[in-house]
């Protein structure tokens, strides 16, 4: 039955076909063949990953700084791609260890874009690398964020800044206009007139220290300084930098020492009992893993919100500290949040502009409003003047030792930093 | 510079307390590190670039031992054990090997181990840096000596220095264990002449070296956080100390060590920006003026 059926069938299309040609069946094979050829290609193309290298430091001392960058930045590329991707095609992260020298994080960034495929750089380097990033995407014109520098002239010196490249980590700048508010209003309240510094000797230590000075002496012209001490970068031993605190007896102390340098110091600190006589302003203590490390947390200690999963608080920034703690065992560090916000305008421009070309991501970039919950309403902006970030959630509170470790948390205002911000880069001949 | 600052602190008997304990307590746990160091130099005659690290894995195990039997006593006596049989093993198995090769092949071995240690760290304990936290037992507030200021482990951290660089002297000078590891220090082959197994004695000797600088490590541990890479700090200091007092001198190496911390306590007071100046300033000038450091033996 059925052979009669197919015999049928062939009979009745073959006198409803038309007729073959000699020069037609050369131009549907022709045909065929080109697309054949074709397909093969459009598939490799829509299958090709993008591929965003990630300069970072993954070892030494600082290695966490790379870890948990990579570690928020995978998140949302999971994320980004479990959604489809853009247009079928996948991010793929690719990660190189400078491990802290400049040198490498340069070389690494080149090696990554010209030797690797990448085609996005999200430069999760320390300032020192950051800066060396910059000068290679000045030359090769691909699409970079800087993730982890908060040094201001990055973005802020028109000299530094170059056309393809952001930055979504804080401003130091930022940072000491909101630093010297708070503290100058809780030197005010509790009569706190002589003051020390205890900083790291590098870079960002006197940088971050001399802006907070002078912030706060703009702001509160009474307070005196009577004391500088200056430890070595990753010092072990805090003894004569602590015994020097206790000879000049100060009021309040402003730290900008970070990771596990504060905590050496705080523990150093609290076997002499020198926050009895004096209180601290550490700038860097509310980040999770600082606030864990110390064992014995000493109450009242003054910080920035560096990272806190109960700031902002909106349900989307504890998920997001949550589920990144559910997936790695640790808690979010000041880090990731940086980097997962880099995220959030990177597939944001790639879906605006479906292209990965540097000049049109950035284009898209320039001015560019998202949602997120990092944002101090909800939203953060991306500069177009200097193609940094503003409007993130940052603010100053105390330390309690124990969850949420800082319970409250006055956030800075942004009108009174962008007004400061504007002062000080005419001031820098910035603008 | 602040010399007037200097002046007023000298001046005053809580200053001079403060500083001089201070300084002590820096110079003591750099003392343990570079007693080790040095006595390696001394006996073995190769200088173990690797010695930090072990004051790392001291700290460690220091760690790994309180958090689970809360005894800091354990905590302590076990990992300088610890420390010291891992020194022995990598003694017998790597370091005996090099002995008789370049100083270059010596200085690979050991910075081969410093990478692979640094990595063990952080496959084991994580690459976030850790706190022991302070024992209860030194939970109290400080001494207070004519307006002076003396932590109270900080007082146990000089004792038991001093007690363990007694007993070393003891070892080294009054016993025939000491006499055998002089003997192997000037002619080992002479040594293994008379019947006495030299092999054992440097690995002795290493494991001595590595449970001194395991002792540091976990003494440091309550005070000092701990993260992979810690020990290339102490390690530059404690080189600094054995400059200065003398390669294979262990009285040599207290007396740097000291000097080194009364150098940083005073000189952040003094001469803030030039603390660290000094120090190598002052070991330049050891070098120059008696190149086998204060206690060493001219070659």
């Amino acid at each position: 039955m059925g052979d009669g059926n197919h015999i049928e069938e062939e009979t009745m299309t073959d006198t409803q076909r038309p007729r073959r040609t000699r020069r037609g069946f050369i131009k549907a094979a022709g045909a065929l063949t080109a697309s054949g050829l074709a397909f093969p290609y459009v598939s490799r193309a829509q299958d090709k990953p993008i591929r965003v290298g990630v300069p970072t430091i993954l070892s030494g001392r600082v290695a966490q700084l790379g870890i948990s960058s990579r570690n928020a930045l995978q998140i949302d590329v999971d994320k980004f791609n479990a959604a489809g991707g853009l247009g079928g095609r996948k991010l793929e992260l690719i990660t190189r260890d400078s491990k802290g020298k400049p040198d490498e994080a340069a070389n690494n960034t080149r090696q990554l874009i010209n030797g690797d495929g990448c085609e996005i750089i999200i430069s999760a380097e320390s300032s020192a690398g950051a800066f060396a990033v910059q000068e290679v995407i000045r030359e090769l014109k691909v699409l970079c964020i800087h993730t982890n520098s908060e040094t201001s002239s990055l973005s802020a010196d028109p000299k530094i800044r170059v056309p393809t490249a952001f930055r979504t980590a804080r401003q130091g700048i930022h940072d000491a206009i909101v630093s010297a508010a708070y503290a100058g209003s809780v030197a005010k309240a509790k009569g706190l007139k002589t003051w020390m510094s205890c900083s790291p000797d590098y870079a960002y230590g006197r940088d971050n220290t001399s802006l907070f000075l002078e912030y706060m002496k703009r702001f509160h012209p009474e307070i005196e300084l009577v004391g500088e001490a200056w430890p070595k970068l990753f010092q072990a031993d805090y003894t004569e930098n602590i015994t020097k605190i206790l000879q000049a007896k100060p009021q309040a102390l402003y730290s900008c020492l970070w990771a596990g340098d504060l905590v050496s110091f705080l523990d150093q600190s609290g076997i002499y009992n020198l926050f009895a006589q004096t209180t601290l302003f550490a700038i860097n203590m509310a980040d999770y893993t600082t606030l864990t490390a110390v064992k014995n947390l000493p109450a009242g200690i003054h910080s920035s919100s560096r990272y806190l999963k109960t700031f902002p608080a909106v349900p989307e920034n504890a998920a997001w500290g949550d589920a990144y703690k559910a997936k790695f065992g640790d808690f979010p560090t000041n880090w990731s949040w940086e980097n997962s916000l880099a995220m959030t305008f990177l597939t944001t421009a790639l879906k605006k502009t479906n292209s990965t070309d540097g000049a049109k991501l950035a284009d898209a970039m320039r001015g560019m409003k998202v949602k997120s919950p990092f944002g101090a309403d909800g939203t953060v902006t991306m500069r177009a003047e200097d193609q940094t970030t503003i409007g993130y959630a940052i603010g100053w509170g105390t330390t309690i030792p124990k969850e949420p470790y800082v319970p409250t948390v006055t956030p800075g205002d942004w009108k009174s930093i962008l007004e400061h911000e504007a002062e000080w880069k005419k001031k820098m001949g910035f603008a | 510079m602040d010399p007037q600052a200097l002046l007023t602190c000298l001046s005053t008997a809580s200053c001079v307390i403060t500083q001089t304990t201070g300084g002590l307590i820096s110079g003591m746990l750099l003392f343990l590190v570079a007693a080790g160091l040095s006595l390696i130099f001394g006996t073995l005659k190769v200088v173990n670039f690797m010695h930090g690290s072990l004051y790392m894995l001291g700290a460690y195990f220091a760690y790994t031992l309180y958090t689970a039997t809360g005894s800091f006593t354990i905590a302590v006596v076990g990992s300088a054990i610890g420390v010291g049989l891992f020194g022995l093993v990598f003694e017998r198995l790597f370091m005996s090997r090099v002995y008789n090769t370049d100083v270059l092949m010596q200085l690979l071995v050991c910075y081969g181990f410093i990478l692979i240690l640094d990595d063990a760290v952080k496959i084991i304990w994580g690459a976030e840096f850790l706190s022991m936290g302070m024992p209860a037992a030194f939970q109290r507030p400080p001494i207070m000596i004519a307006g002076g200021i003396l932590p109270v482990y900080y007082l146990f951290l000089i004792g038991v220095t001093l007690g363990v660089a007694l007993l070393l002297g003891l070892l080294l000078t009054r016993t025939r264990v000491g006499k055998i590891v002089r003997a192997a220090a000037v002619n080992p082959t002479m040594t293994a002449a008379l019947g006495i197994n030299t092999a054992l004695v440097f690995g002795g000797v290493f494991a001595l070296g590595g449970l001194l600088a395991g002792l540091s490590g976990a003494l440091a541990a309550p005070v000092r956080s701990m993260v992979a890479g810690m020990g290339f700090s102490i390690l530059i200091e404690s080189f600094i100390v054995t400059v200065i007092g003398g390669m294979g001198s262990i009285g040599g190496a207290l007396v740097g060590a000291l000097l080194i911390g009364l150098v940083r306590s005073f000189g952040t007071i003094g001469f803030p920006l030039f603390t660290e100046g000094v120090m190598f300033l002052f070991m330049t000038l050891v070098l120059i003026t008696k190149p086998s450091g204060l206690f060493g033996k001219e070659q």
